[in-house]
């Protein structure tokens, strides 16, 4: 264990390595762990916001879920309700339609009868006449005893 | 004495202590070990050469995987040299709160960890591996090398002064130079001009104990780890055909097996202190008293 001038072109050495570690050594390699620090934060950053983009996703999905169902169940209802109308005002159309037929059908039924007695009364009034007629032809004058017979024939209405 | 101990191995086969002492003689500039302790006109040319290529390999792989960094999904190698950046990273923010320092504090604490990672390593290789390849090569057969710059004082204090130096820097840019010198008397015992000579006693003696025993704490560790090898080694070099040279070499195998598996920890533990202390010895210089 000598010391001799070797100490000297060790100190030289020395710092000659120093410097060249800091030179072109320390930077690259502090730069791509810092970069890469970087890039992993970014990438952290950037799946947490996909996540939370899926959940927001979800819930929208969810909502309009819900709301294509409220507006289905109300679409039914009003069809529902619009058919239950149809079907009272068509049942009471056709009432009235009935209620119209059965009156006028009872009219003319009216009417012909009415006619039809008429008819009758005056064949009645026509047969008693003419039965009188035949007992009495000798003795009753037509033109005589119009007035009587009118009045016969109107009693007989 | 280390000379004149391998002159006599060159007669014969090495003794234990020759061996020793082989190996723990520096391939220098003379091309003997060095005389005296201190001599600034020498240098070792093993270290020097094991440390620039081990700090060149180190930056080469970490200059790889910078060059091919991409923030998307990272391959293992990558992966690997991020985590390593992370974690200094990491140490750094903790120690250090000035991102303007930071700067070049966590790259110099990042080329720290693993050039000393590195330079360590290579203890894991076999002891007489580089140096036999070596002797070979060169064709003299008494040839010195040391392949663990970290098991040379020279090659950690060189960088435990860089870290006294760096931390000088940044109590000047941080503090001012008046600051730093305000406080350099009126630390840590107070401003008095009597108690002025004393902190300055005190300043200088952290700094130099700081330095010194951070150089000191990983060049121990690993010439003690090496000199472990090296006696390991030893058992295994006595094996003769006797039932006793039998014996050492499978005692040869568990315990450098087992030494090595140790000193995979201790080469991580210690370019992991050499690290922390040079962030934690840089924030101080942060920090006013």
């Amino acid at each position: 264990m000598n010391l001799n001038a070797t100490l000297f072109a060790q100190l030289a050495v020395f710092f000659i390595l120093a410097w060249f570690t800091m030179s072109f050594v320390w930077p690259p390699i502090v730069k791509a762990l810092d970069e890469r620090a970087k890039k992993i934060a970014d990438g952290l950053a950037a799946a947490d916001k996909a996540k939370m983009d899926l959940a927001n996703a979800e819930k929208k999905a969810v909502d309009e879920m819900r709301k294509a169902r409220e507006s289905a169940a109300e679409l039914r209802a009003g069809a529902e309700r619009q058919a239950a109308q149809l079907i009272d005002e068509a049942r009471s159309e056709a009432a009235r339609l009935i209620a119209q037929a059965r009156e006028a059908a009872e009219g003319e039924a009216g009417v012909a009868m009415q006619r039809a007695k008429e008819a009758l009364r005056e064949q009645v009034a026509a047969l008693a006449v003419s039965g009188a007629e035949r007992i009495l032809r000798r003795e009753i004058n037509a033109q005589v005893h119009a007035e009587l017979l009118a009045n016969l024939n109107q009693e007989l209405k | 004495m280390s000379e004149h101990a391998v002159e006599q191995a060159a007669n014969h086969g090495p003794t234990a202590g020759e061996y020793i002492v082989h190996h723990l003689t520096h391939w220098n500039t003379t091309g003997h070990a060095q005389a005296k302790i201190v001599d600034f006109s020498v240098f070792n040319v093993d270290t020097l050469i094991f440390s620039v290529s081990m700090g060149a390999l180190a930056l080469f792989m970490l200059w790889r995987a910078a060059s091919k960094a991409t923030s998307g999904v990272p391959g293992r190698f990558q992966a690997a040299v991020e985590i390593v950046l992370e974690m200094v990273a990491d140490q750094a923010k903790g120690i250090i709160h000035s991102a303007e320092s930071r700067k070049f504090i966590a790259p110099l604490a990042l080329t720290v960890f693993v050039w000393i990672f590195f330079m360590n390593a290579l203890d894991l290789l076999p002891v007489d591996l580089l140096p036999l390849i070596w002797q070979t090569a060169s064709g003299d057969h008494h040839a010195y090398l040391r392949i663990v710059p970290t098991a040379d004082l020279n090659g950690t204090l060189g960088m435990s002064i860089g870290v006294l130096l760096v931390c000088l820097y940044y109590n000047v840019k941080i503090k001012g130079f008046g600051g730093w010198v305000h406080e350099l008397f009126s630390a840590p015992f107070g401003s008095h001009p009597v108690l002025a000579p004393l902190n300055f006693m005190m300043q200088l003696i952290e700094f130099a104990a700081k330095t010194i025993s951070h150089g000191m704490r990983l060049f121990g560790n690993m010439y003690a780890g090496e000199l472990v090898f090296m006696l390991i080694a030893l058992m295994g070099a006595a094996w003769a055909g006797s039932f006793t040279g039998a014996a050492l070499w499978v005692g040869h195998v568990i315990a450098g097996s087992m030494w090595a598996i140790f000193h995979i920890l201790i080469i991580t533990l210690q370019a992991f202190i050499f690290m922390m202390l040079a962030l934690v010895y840089t924030g101080q210089a942060h920090e006013g008293h």
